[in-house]
């Protein structure tokens, strides 16, 4: 089938023959927001423990959850991003188990009926195809305080500076196949959050953290059963997570066992997943409306006005890359991942009089300025090249000022001391030389000097045209202009 | 010249107002009260240091003409509310020296009213029962004996048992309560007092240790019709800080008051008339017809017909709502605390420790009603009743202004009876918890005695937010019925 033909799909071989795997997703992003869910305590990262806590937070007796819009909004919002239906009329429950560091003994969250229903995912795959994974549903809930294990030697304290902080548990249907789609949904996932501006997706500190749920089956089979593994927090971990306990089970089910529903734990130091809980040992939320908190209810209005106020998501913004600057799906795909990068792109390209050509400016900004950035280990927002900078680089390019190749010496320059493109050209004296005499001047002595050569040329050796290409612009010190060059060596060695 | 005892809460505000009286002598001769009745148990804190002070500071408003609704009048707060800076128990061991850093909304607008704190009233442990019996702090007494029985101490009724004996006792000229399922109701009718429960959401529930957070609902224990009046107007308002409390304005509650109830519809609920109902309760409410009739009212007999399910409804949804409610008590933040081994240990000898058995036995029930395999046959069909209870009583009043019942089956039973016995211990609240699970506002009125000498309340049900009504149709009932009635232990004082 041409779908097969495309790209081979993932799978595993086991001793009976192939496996495929089968992925659902379950991301907890933290809700950027001024204060938590349902208290008006602050929600920094990193303060100190315990400083960020309402009387709600702490559970305090009689205290009252209510709803912060902010956070609502942003749960919307990100419904409305992953073209999601977004529920007018929504309920919060409580989950109720006991844990230190959850003072209520119960965690608000959405059961029956969260804020947000079904939605998709698009992934870029490798082969140029794209693959749309499904979403269940999102809902609203609160994150719970921390346990620090490692503060005294008996006893565990508890910071409740992250308790009651906005969560959205963002669930997919078992639409992943692979660990590498896996990774790119996340990556997709992530970049639509950043867009939109509702979750920083930065799982090292945790304010993006993964359940995966892995199961395997013969192709073509139904679903097998699946573990979910908790916590997973970073991209990596997810990857090798999914291949481990895959072969944990093609394993199991090839000796004739058979899989158990459970909870996994990843363990990153040894690369594996072991069992937290079983089934049986699953606890009972006894979930129940949560009677402090009325029906959360939306107004249309109040969607159509998120909806309107989004910005570019990333799917349109690379269409409309492709489509008017003419880049390929790699570039496009590049320079839209992250929504800052896409706007310093677009202002490279639309600075300067709108005549900078966009491939190229794509190329200075991938190639130059990221392998730049990547070595010297910055962030795009630390750049010490400016968008403006960039452009006025390619705007001397683009006027024959300097060669591609200057150019290259120059951006260097520019990243390590911070100045305008036009300042080092001037001050280096790395002009392109553009004066025919002064050009002719110099083919004429590499000619002088290379007789024997100028003779086996003019036998038919065309190869060595390179070789006086670069004894010329050698000769320039690199700044004579490449296609006077061509032309003059052309015409003559044609004698 | 009346004594001060005389004065209920606005005859109290006049005479304040009218500078015939201190706020500091009226709260003294309360604080003396409160010792001299310290067999009632029925405060678990007396806070005298503050009363005075509050009623310092009350007559020197009142000096200067100034002065709000109840400024300088001394009223007792059921230790449910949270009182900054003050011992709040709930009565339960498990709170053991909570000071809240917070006041409680209620207790808040209160003290902006300018009413002085006397203390905090006992209570059955977390609002969970019908007697006062299940307090930590022991049971709270009811001030009126048996005629022929002086000898055998009765409950006041529950939860708010403390005080209610204390607005009956006279050791407080009003009382906050809550009420859940009939907690200011049936103590108000066994103490011969006025309670009113309002519409859910008409008084904010922040600051108040929740029971059951859909039914829980403040409101005011008085002497008087007006009282109840005057101090739900202070009590109640809008809460941005509760999401479930009501948008609805508050209208103003004494200005329908002597309105009478010339051309009302009240209707008589046929399923009121249960099984085993003693016949002195039965009269007691023909008579509570008869006066509405003769005043002019149309009596309408109605259809409450899901009233029977009401009982086993509430004993599904209260406790499920508590066994969550309660779970933050777990001796990690405030509170007692016993420790063991591991987390679970620990926090099993404190829950052990800390809560009485009915908490323990509402605890479970409420858990097994959540549980997985139950919640559907039990918390998901007792939402479905409550529903049906709601729908029956919006049939009812289409039909009618008010509806007229019994507040309690029975008259006030002795300290210790019932104990073993839940079930019948429940049967208490089987005419308060429909409308609680309705939302609906409710209101006992001191009718009569019972043939032991002791006092028998009349309910009056209302429309959802339609306390004018409720207060109005019970004005007629405290007309007519002309309660003046006291416990023997007020004679002389």
């Amino acid at each position: 089938m041409a779908e097969q033909d495309r790209a081979a799909p993932y799978r595993i071989e086991g001793e009976t023959g192939a496996w495929e795997v089968v992925i659902g997703l379950e991301v907890h992003a933290q809700v950027i927001s001024k204060s938590k869910l349902f208290s008006g305590a602050a929600t920094t990262f990193g303060a100190e423990p315990n400083t960020q806590v309402s009387l709600v937070d702490a559970a305090m007796p009689g205290m009252l959850p209510v709803i912060n819009r902010e956070c609502v909004d942003q749960a919307v919002r990100t419904g409305l991003a992953l073209e999601a239906k977004v529920n007018e009329v929504s309920v919060f429950d409580r989950k109720n188990y006991f844990y230190a560091d959850l003072p209520q003994g119960y965690q608000i969250s959405q059961y029956q009926q969260p804020i947000v229903g079904e939605g998709v995912v698009h992934l870029d795959l490798p082969d140029g195809s794209v693959k749309e994974v499904g979403i269940e549903r999102l809902h609203l809930e609160q994150d719970a305080g921390k346990s620090l294990h490692d503060q005294h030697p008996t006893k565990s304290y508890i910071d409740l500076n992250r308790s009651g902080v906005a969560l959205m548990e963002i669930v997919s249907k078992p639409d992943l196949r692979s660990p590498e789609e896996t990774a790119a949904y996340i990556k997709k996932l992530r970049s639509i959050l950043r867009y939109i501006g509702t979750c920083d997706g930065n799982m090292q500190e945790g304010s993006m953290r993964c359940d995966v749920n892995v199961s395997v089956r013969k192709p073509g089979d139904g679903y097998g059963t699946r573990c979910e593994i908790k916590n997973v927090n970073s991209i990596r971990f997810v990857q090798q997570a999914i291949e481990y306990e895959a072969r944990r089970q093609i394993e199991i089910l090839e000796a004739g066992g058979s899989i158990d529903q459970e909870t996994r734990l990843f363990d990153a130091n040894r690369g594996e997943t072991r069992s937290m809980r079983s089934k049986e040992e699953a606890h009972d939320y006894r979930y129940f409306p949560d009677p402090d908190l009325l029906p959360l209810k939306l107004d249309p209005a109040r969607i159509a006005e998120l909806k309107a106020a989004l910005p570019e998501l990333p799917d349109v913004k690379k269409a409309r890359f492709m489509r008017d600057y003419g880049l390929s799906l790699y570039d496009a795909s590049s320079l839209i991942e992250e929504r800052a990068t896409a706007d310093w792109y677009e202002a490279v390209v639309t600075g300067g009089g709108g005549k900078r050509d966009p491939k190229i400016a794509a190329n200075w900004t991938i190639s130059e300025l990221f392998g730049a950035l990547n070595k010297a280990g910055l962030d795009l927002a630390d750049s010490p090249v400016s968008a403006e900078a960039l452009g006025g680089l390619i705007d001397l390019i683009g006027d024959g000022t300097i060669s591609g190749r200057i150019a290259k010496d120059v951006f260097a320059e520019m990243f390590a001391t911070g100045k305008d493109a036009a300042a080092i050209v001037e001050e280096k004296g790395l002009r392109q030389v553009s004066d025919t005499g002064e050009i002719e001047a110099i083919v004429d002595a590499v000619l002088a000097e290379n007789q024997d050569k100028v003779a086996e040329y003019r036998s038919g050796k065309d190869k060595l045209f390179g070789f006086f290409v670069g004894q010329t612009m050698k000769r320039s010190g690199g700044k004579a202009n490449p296609g006077m060059v061509n032309d003059l060596l052309k015409a003559k060695l044609a004698g | 010249m009346p004594g001060l005892f005389d004065l209920d809460l606005v005859a109290a505000r006049d005479a304040l107002r009218a500078r015939e009286i201190t706020s500091t002598e009226l709260t003294a001769a309360y604080l003396a009260r409160i010792e001299a009745t310290a067999g009632l148990n029925a405060y678990i804190t007396v806070t005298a240091d503050r009363a005075m002070a509050m009623a310092a500071a009350s007559d020197a408003r009142l000096a200067k003409g100034e002065g709000a609704a109840l400024e300088g009048l001394p009223v007792a707060i059921k230790d449910l509310f949270c009182t900054e800076g003050v011992l709040t128990t709930a009565a339960s061991r498990i709170l053991d020296g909570f000071k809240p850093t917070y006041e409680s909304t209620v207790t808040a607008n209160l003290w902006r009213a300018g009413a002085v704190m006397l203390g905090k009233t006992n209570m059955d442990e977390f609002a969970m029962g019908s007697s006062s019996g299940t307090s930590y702090y022991g049971p709270a007494v009811n001030p009126w004996r048996g005629a022929q029985d002086a000898g055998t101490p009765l409950v006041p009724g529950g939860s708010s048992g403390g005080s209610a004996a204390a607005v009956a006792g006279w050791a407080a000229l009003a009382a906050t309560g809550t009420d859940t399922g009939g907690s200011i109701r049936q103590p108000a009718s066994f103490t011969g007092i006025v309670g009113l429960k309002p519409s859910y959401g008409r008084c904010s529930r922040w600051g108040i240790v929740a029971f059951a957070s859909s039914l829980d609902q403040a409101g005011p224990m008085t002497r008087t019709v007006r009282d109840a009046a005057v101090m739900l107007s202070a009590m109640a308002g809008h809460d941005p800080k509760d999401s479930t409390s009501a948008a609805e304005a508050l209208p103003d509650l004494e200005a329908s008051l002597e309105a009478g109830v010339k051309g009302l519809r009240i209707g008589v609920p046929a399923e009121y008339r249960v099984d085993g109902m003693p016949s002195e309760i039965e009269e007691i409410w023909a008579r509570g017809i008869a006066w509405l009739r003769d005043a002019g009212a149309e009596i309408v007999d109605i259809s409450l017909p899901h009233t029977r399910y009401a009982l086993p409804t509430y004993y599904i949804v209260a406790p499920a709502e508590a066994s969550s409610n309660l779970a933050r008590y777990d001796g990690v933040r405030y509170g007692l605390r016993v420790e063991g081994e591991n987390l679970s240990a620990m926090y099993a000898n404190t829950r052990g420790a800390g809560f009485g058995a009915e908490v323990q036995r509402r605890v479970l029930i409420g858990t097994y009603v959540l549980s997985a395999g139950y919640y559907d046959a039990y918390y998901r069909k007792a939402q479905r009743v409550r529903a049906l209870i709601r729908r029956d009583f919006d049939e009812a009043f289409g039909r009618v202004d008010a509806i007229l019942a019994p507040t309690a089956p029975s008259d006030a039973f002795a300290v210790g009876a019932n104990e073993d016995d839940p079930v019948k211990m429940y049967l208490n609240d089987v005419f308060t918890v429909p409308a609680s699970l309705a939302g609906l506002p409710g209101m006992s009125v001191p009718a009569g005695l019972s043939a032991r000498g002791l006092p028998l309340g009349l309910q009056v049900l209302g429309r959802m937010f339609d306390e004018p009504m409720v207060l109005r149709v019970g004005r007629a009932i405290e007309k007519a019925a002309a309660f003046t009635a006291r416990p023997a232990m007020l004679e002389g004082v």
